[in-house]
């Protein structure tokens, strides 16, 4: 049988291809140049380690071993060099970055962290209908459900969740950090209530609030479910 | 070494979960080590005949998806202590399941357990090509009626084509389950006969199960039949089958079920 391809040989691809990268220009003298880079770099550290920089030298005229020195100052402070640009390639020793040409200008983008806009708070969600086994609602506010909630089915919220018919699937409240929220329910044959993380499966709820009114709430890293009214 | 079993049929509705159930609690009251995985994910039904649904936390998704860990997802049945069972997601569908992070599953359970039964959901597409995926073999379950062997011709065929197994040039070693037998109807010839579907099939035969009442209460009570009545009809065919699967010889007989005193003296009416 020859059921086995021959190995059919793949041409190499190559393609070219253009990247952003941050670009250095340094000025006479190198050593307070340096300087400022250190005092940039107090400020926020880490910022140019890993991303991608190219030196510009076409302000500066330096010797072979100076720039030498240039790359291995900025190796020794995380800064790793993708290329140099605007120096004669005579200069340009194999150990040292590649001679890059025809860099263009572009726009950065915005590095600083955003602060976080006030949330509003997230609205609640109404469902009026039964929440079928395998349907899953997720809403980062309350949830009510003036049906049931079938087995198979789950309920996700932010917030809490009031179930007005019998609860027989998961119901897993304030899962966004949210420990004060909780769980009611009009009959209580859940297979899963979960509050902030802490949850309780089918088996480790009371058996004898089995088909009552209830409700789930978080004290401290204990769930209590007690019935209601 | 570990045996990794799908059992799959092509056809919904004549006894995958019901036999998967059966196999491997009877696989684990010989003492093997036992895992069953509910390939079914979107209509679950495993956990159920398992009696463990109360108990479900994380499912395979979970775990394919790397939210839980295998250990977190694994249940452990309360009766035989060798048995487990890794359930299925409800509220996802089958493009969940990703060939890499069943393989991945497949391989861990491999180094925990002797027997990894995969219970394939009905049809042909993806649930039921990544549960027979990985598997060494297979037992393809099948009603006596045209319509369920000519589904099981079309399951063998993709056995034979798309697991890791037939890819590899090696064969996947084949079992016929022959379920929800009725010896009445045969004799009255209602039904295919053995002889009919194995040659239509052209695979060995691993077992009959009788049609019974007992099957149906079991799976209700969540209790498969080999653990709820080991002495009822079907589960002594379900322990013959795993002994024949675990390499014994043993004559093949239809189990019949053993009808009351009264029922026999008094059992038809005359016309």
């Amino acid at each position: 049988m020859d059921a086995i391809a021959k190995a059919t040989r793949q041409p190499i691809q190559m393609r070219g291809r253009s990247y952003v990268a941050f670009t250095f220009s340094p000025v006479v003298p190198i050593a307070g140049w340096l300087e400022e880079l250190d005092a940039t770099l107090a400020r926020s550290p880490g910022f140019f380690q890993g991303k991608p920089v190219v030196i510009d030298l076409s302000a500066v005229d330096l010797s072979q071993p100076a720039i030498v020195h240039l790359v291995t100052s900025l190796e020794q402070r995380n800064i790793r060099v993708l290329g140099l640009e605007g120096v004669e390639a005579s200069r340009v020793t194999t150990t040292m970055p590649p001679l890059l040409a025809g860099g263009r200008h572009c726009m950065l983008a915005q590095i600083e962290p955003k602060k976080p806009e006030a949330k509003p708070k997230p609205a609640s969600l109404l469902i009026e209908s039964k929440v079928r086994s395998g349907q899953s609602i997720i809403s980062e506010g309350d949830v009510t459900v003036l049906g049931s909630v079938g087995s198979g089915a789950e309920i996700v919220a932010g917030g809490s969740i009031h179930v007005y018919g019998a609860l027989r699937g998961r119901a897993m409240a304030g899962f966004n950090g949210n420990a004060a929220a909780r769980i009611f329910c009009q009959k209580i044959e859940a297979e899963l209530l979960a509050i902030d993380g802490y949850y309780k499966t089918a088996e480790e709820i009371d058996a004898t609030l089995r088909n009552h009114p209830a409700q789930a709430w978080l004290e401290g890293n204990i769930m209590k479910i007690t019935p209601l009214n | 070494m570990a045996k990794v079993l799908v059992v799959t049929s092509g056809k919904g509705g004549v006894g995958k979960t019901t036999s998967t159930a059966a196999l491997g609690v009877a696989l684990a009251q010989m003492g093997e080590r036992v895992v069953v995985i509910d390939f079914d994910v979107g209509l679950r039904n495993l956990d159920l005949v398992m009696g463990a649904e109360r108990r479900v936390v994380f499912d395979l998704i979970n775990v394919v998806q790397g939210v839980a860990k295998l250990a977190q997802a694994l249940i452990r049945d309360k009766r035989l202590e060798n048995l487990w069972l890794l359930p299925a997601s409800q509220t996802r569908d089958k493009d969940a399941l990703t060939d890499d992070g069943v393989g991945r599953i497949i391989a861990e359970l491999r180094t925990k357990f002797d027997w990894i039964l995969c219970d394939s959901p009905a049809g042909i597409e993806r649930g039921a090509l990544l549960a027979m995926r990985y598997a060494d073999e297979a037992v393809i379950v099948t009603n006596p009626e045209v319509s369920s062997v000519r589904d099981s011709d079309r399951i063998i065929g993709m056995l034979d084509s798309k697991t890791v197994k037939a890819e590899r040039g090696e064969r996947i070693e084949k079992h016929i389950l022959i379920t929800r037998y009725d010896s009445a109807r045969a004799a009255r010839g209602e039904m295919l006969s053995i002889d009919d579907i194995l040659e239509i099939l052209a695979a060995p035969l691993l077992g009959i199960i009788p049609e019974s009442q007992d099957v149906l209460r079991a799976s209700n009570v969540g209790s498969p039949v080999t653990l709820n009545n080991a002495a009822s009809a079907p589960a002594r065919a379900y322990t013959d089958a795993v002994r024949r699967l675990m390499g014994e010889t043993i004559t093949m007989t239809v189990p019949v079920e053993r009808k009351g005193l009264m029922r026999r003296l008094l059992g038809r009416r005359a016309a």
